[in-house]
C-alpha cells in the first residue's frame, strides 16, 4: 500500500524547550489515524511542526510526504503538495474576504502544478457545492475570514477550506474542542464525506467523543512526546474510560 | 576686511518679500492681509525642530537652498496621463498655481457654480471672497500659512450656490514643473452654500523634476448649514517632491464634511488638516492612508476644534512604512467649553515592513467639557505573523500572503471613498506600490 506520510525519530521544539522527543508515525494512503493525548503531551507542537510554522525548531528526525522530505519545504509548498491543516485555533483576518482568500490560495496551488488559473464559474460552482458541505452559509462565505464567526463556524469554515482545497493529506488538531454536539456532527459529518482511498487523515484530539462520529482505522497515544501506545478505535474507548492517569501508571510501572 | 553675515533662509523669504508683492495681483484688502502675513512669518520664522509642532520633521533642511518664488516656466505636457480613468469628473487644471482655462473642462458644470482663479474672483466676488479670504486659516498660528499668505500669487475659487447639487465630482489637477529651485504658493478658497453638495478630488503631478521644488499650498475650505461636501486628495508624486499642505476648513450647523489624505509617494510631505466646527450638529470624518518607503517622509497633522454642542469627528489613520521612511501622525482634538455632547474619536495604526521605520504617533485631546464621549487609539506593528502563517498554510506565497493582509489593512480607509473609480484607481496604486 501507498505510503503517504512517514515520519521517523521526529525531534522538535520551541524556544530552546524539546516537546516532541522521538516520534514515529506511518500514515498511508485512506487511512484514518487519531492521536490522543493529555495536555502538554505535544499534540500541537506535532500539527505546527508538519505545518511549517517558523518558531518551530526541528532538531533530529525524518518526515516523508508522499517520499518529498516535507521539513525542507516552506509552508506554502507543504500546502501546494497537498498538506492541509485545520488549525485548533482559526485566525481571523479582518478586511480579507474569504473566498478572495480561497481563490488566491486556489490559483496558486494549481500555478505549482503548472495549470491555469480556474474558472471563476467553475470556482463558484466549487464554493457552492463545499459549502452545502458543512452547512456553512453563502453569507458567510463572503465575510472577511473568520472576522465574528463563533467558534463552531470557524471550525465549519476550517473544513469547508479543506474541502475546497482537497488535499491529500489533513491534519486536524482538535478540530472539536469547544464545538457542541450539532456542530461536531456537522463538522464530521464533513470530514466523513472527504474520506477516500487517496485522503489520509490525522485526527489529534483531546476528547474520543469525536472519534465517535470520525471512526479511526488506528488510535495513538501520545504523551511526552513520543507515542506509547497505539491500537484501533477500542483504545480510545479504553481511554475514556480509564482516563491518561492510566497509561502514565503503566508507563511509571514499565 | 568686510564680514558677508550669512542671512538665514526666514530672513531672506521676508526681504525677498518686497520684490515679489510687486508681481502680485493686488487691491488694498489683500495689500494689507500680505503685509500683516509677512510681518506674522518674521516673527514665526521656519520652525525648529524644538517648535511642538514640528518636532519630528527637519523642516529648516528644506529650506536650506535658495528658491525663486515665481515659475515663468510654461511646461508642454497632455492632460489625459493625468486624468483617472472612469473618473467621470469636471477637470481643473493648475500648472504651476495658475488656473489654465484653456486645459480644463467644466462644460457641464451647472452654471450657477462658479470656478474661477483666486485672482479673478478678488475683481469678480470681492464681497465673498473678502468674507473669507484668510479667516479659516490663522496667520498667527503657523508659518507655513503666513508664508502662503504673503507669497501666493493664483489657485482656485470655487463657489457652490446655496441648494445646489454637483452631480459630478470636481477633480483638481495640481501640475507642476520648474527648471530651477522653486518655492510654490498655491491658494485655494472653496465657498459651499447651504443644503449644497460637492465632492472634490485633487491630486498632484509633478513633470520632468530635476531641480528641488517646494510646494508651500493652503486651501480654505466653508462649509455652509447643511451642506455636504467629501474631499479627497491623493498624493503620489515623485521621490524629489516636499510639500507641506494647509487645509483649513471651517463647519456651519448639520454639515457634513468628508476629508481623505492618501499619500502613496513623495519624498517629503506634511500634511496640516485643521477643521473648525463652527455650528451645532456637525459631522466631520478625516481618514487617512499613507505608503511610505525609502527615506520618505510623511507627516500628518490634524487639529479638529469642537466649538459647538452635538457635533461629531471621527479620525481613522493608517500606515504602512518601509525602508527608512518616517511617519507623523499628530492628532489634536480640542472641547471647548459650550462643545457639550461631543463624540470625537480617532485612530491611528501603522505597520512597519522594516526594522529601519520609524513612526511617530502622538494624540491630544484637550477636553474643556464635561459632558462629551471621547476616545483615541494609536497601535503600531508588524504585519501579523499568527494571519501570515495562516495564509502560507493554505498555499499562498510569502509575498502574496503579506499583500492580502497589507490590502485588508487599508481596507476600511479604502471603503470611505465613495467614488468608485477614485477607489478603484487607488486600489490599483496600491497593489502596484505595494509590488
Amino acid at each position: 500500500m501507498n505510503e503517504m506520510l512517514s515520519i521517523k525519530n521526529l525531534r522538535a521544539g520551541i524556544e530552546g524547550k524539546e516537546i516532541i522527543k522521538g516520534f514515529n508515525l506511518e500514515v498511508k494512503a485512506g487511512e484514518v489515524h487519531a492521536i490522543m493525548g493529555p495536555n502538554g503531551s505535544g499534540k500541537s507542537t506535532l500539527s505546527n511542526v508538519l505545518a511549517g510554522r517558523e518558531d518551530y525548531i526541528v532538531s533530529g528526525g525524518e518526515v516523508l510526504f508522499n517520499r518529498k522530505n516535507l521539513l525542507e519545504l516552506s509552508p506554502e509548498d507543504r500546502a501546494r503538495e497537498g498538506l492541509f491543516l485545520a488549525f485548533q485555533y482559526p485566525v481571523e483576518i479582518p478586511g480579507v474576504s474569504n473566498i478572495n482568500f480561497l481563490k488566491t490560495a486556489i490559483n496558486e496551488i494549481r500555478a505549482y502544478k503548472g495549470l491555469a488559473p480556474m474558472e471563476a464559474k467553475d470556482f463558484l460552482k466549487l464554493v457552492k457545492e463545499k459549502q452545502a458541505l458543512v452547512e456553512l452559509q453563502g453569507s458567510l462565505a463572503n465575510r472577511s475570514v473568520n472576522e465574528g464567526f463563533s467558534g463552531g463556524e470557524k471550525k465549519r469554515n476550517e473544513i469547508f477550506q479543506m474541502a475546497m482545497l482537497e488535499p491529500t493529506l489533513a491534519i486536524l488538531d482538535e478540530t472539536d474542542s469547544g464545538l457542541d454536539i450539532d456542530a461536531l456532527r456537522i463538522v464530521a459529518n464533513g470530514v466523513n464525506k472527504l474520506r477516500s482511498a487517496n485522503r489520509s487523515f490525522v485526527v489529534i484530539t483531546h476528547y474520543q467523543r469525536l472519534l465517535d462520529y470520525i471512526v479511526p482505522d488506528f488510535v495513538h497515544v501520545l504523551y511526552d512526546g513520543k507515542i506509547v501506545k497505539s491500537g484501533t478505535k477500542e483504545l480510545a474507548l479504553e481511554l475514556e474510560e480509564k482516563g491518561y492517569d492510566w497509561i502514565k501508571k503503566e508507563l511509571v510501572e514499565a | 576686511m568686510t564680514t558677508v553675515e550669512k542671512i538665514s533662509a526666514s530672513e531672506k523669504l521676508v526681504s525677498d518679500f518686497e520684490a515679489v508683492k510687486k508681481t502680485l495681483p493686488e487691491n488694498s484688502f489683500v495689500q494689507n492681509i500680505r503685509q500683516k502675513a509677512i510681518e506674522a512669518f518674521a516673527k514665526l520664522g521656519i520652525p525648529a525642530r524644538k517648535n511642538e509642532e514640528y518636532k519630528y520633521s527637519n523642516v529648516q533642511k528644506l529650506f536650506q537652498e535658495d528658491f525663486t518664488q515665481s515659475a515663468i516656466y510654461n511646461p508642454q505636457f497632455t492632460i489625459d496621463k493625468y486624468l483617472i480613468p472612469n473618473l467621470d469628473a469636471h477637470i481643473i487644471v493648475l500648472v504651476n498655481d495658475f488656473y489654465s482655462e484653456e486645459l480644463s473642462s467644466l462644460e457641464n458644470l451647472d452654471k450657477t457654480v462658479v470656478v474661477s482663479s483666486l485672482k479673478k474672483a478678488f475683481e469678480k466676488y470681492p464681497e465673498l471672497v473678502e468674507k473669507h479670504f484668510s479667516k479659516h486659516a490663522d496667520i498667527s498660528s503657523d508659518a507655513f500659512i503666513a508664508l502662503n499668505t504673503a507669497y501666493a500669487a493664483d489657485g482656485i475659487f470655487i463657489k457652490v450656490p446655496d441648494n445646489t447639487v454637483v452631480e459630478k465630482p470636481i477633480h483638481i489637477i495640481n501640475v507642476i514643473s520648474a527648471k530651477e529651485n522653486t518655492l510654490f504658493s498655491p491658494r485655494n478658497l472653496f465657498v459651499i452654500g447651504k443644503n449644497a453638495q460637492l465632492q472634490i478630488v485633487e491630486t498632484f503631478a509633478s513633470i520632468d523634476l530635476t531641480v528641488n521644488v517646494i510646494s508651500n499650498s493652503v486651501t480654505e475650505i466653508v462649509v455652509g448649514e447643511n451642506a455636504r461636501v467629501q474631499y479627497y486628495r491623493v498624493q503620489n508624486e515623485n521621490e524629489n517632491s516636499q510639500h507641506i499642505n494647509t487645509v483649513s476648513a471651517s463647519q456651519e450647523k448639520n454639515s457634513h464634511f468628508d476629508t481623505n489624505t492618501v499619500t502613496l509617494s513623495g519624498g517629503w510631505v506634511r500634511n496640516n488638516l485643521n477643521i473648525a466646527l463652527n455650528g451645532e450638529n456637525c459631522e466631520t470624518h478625516l481618514n487617512g492612508l499613507f505608503l511610505a518607503n525609502a527615506t520618505n517622509y510623511v507627516d500628518n497633522h490634524t487639529l479638529v476644534d469642537h466649538r459647538m454642542p452635538h457635533c461629531e469627528s471621527n479620525q481613522t489613520y493608517k500606515g504602512i512604512l518601509d525602508g527608512k521612511a518616517t511617519g507623523v501622525f499628530n492628532g489634536k482634538i480640542f472641547v471647548q467649553r459650550d462643545a457639550q455632547k461631543t463624540n470625537a474619536y480617532q485612530s491611528s495604526k501603522n505597520i512597519l515592513l522594516s526594522d529601519d521605520a520609524t513612526i511617530n504617533a502622538k494624540p491630544q485631546l484637550e477636553i474643556y467639557a464635561d459632558d462629551v464621549k471621547c476616545s483615541h487609539g494609536s497601535s503600531t506593528g508588524k504585519i501579523d505573523e499568527d494571519a501570515l502563517f495562516y495564509l502560507q498554510a493554505r498555499g499562498l506565497g510569502i509575498e502574496s500572503a503579506k499583500k492580502l493582509l497589507l490590502h485588508a489593512f487599508v481596507n476600511d480607509v479604502m471603503q470611505t471613498i465613495r467614488i468608485e473609480a477614485l477607489r478603484e484607481h487607488l486600489e490599483n496604486l496600491i497593489h502596484k506600490k505595494l509590488d
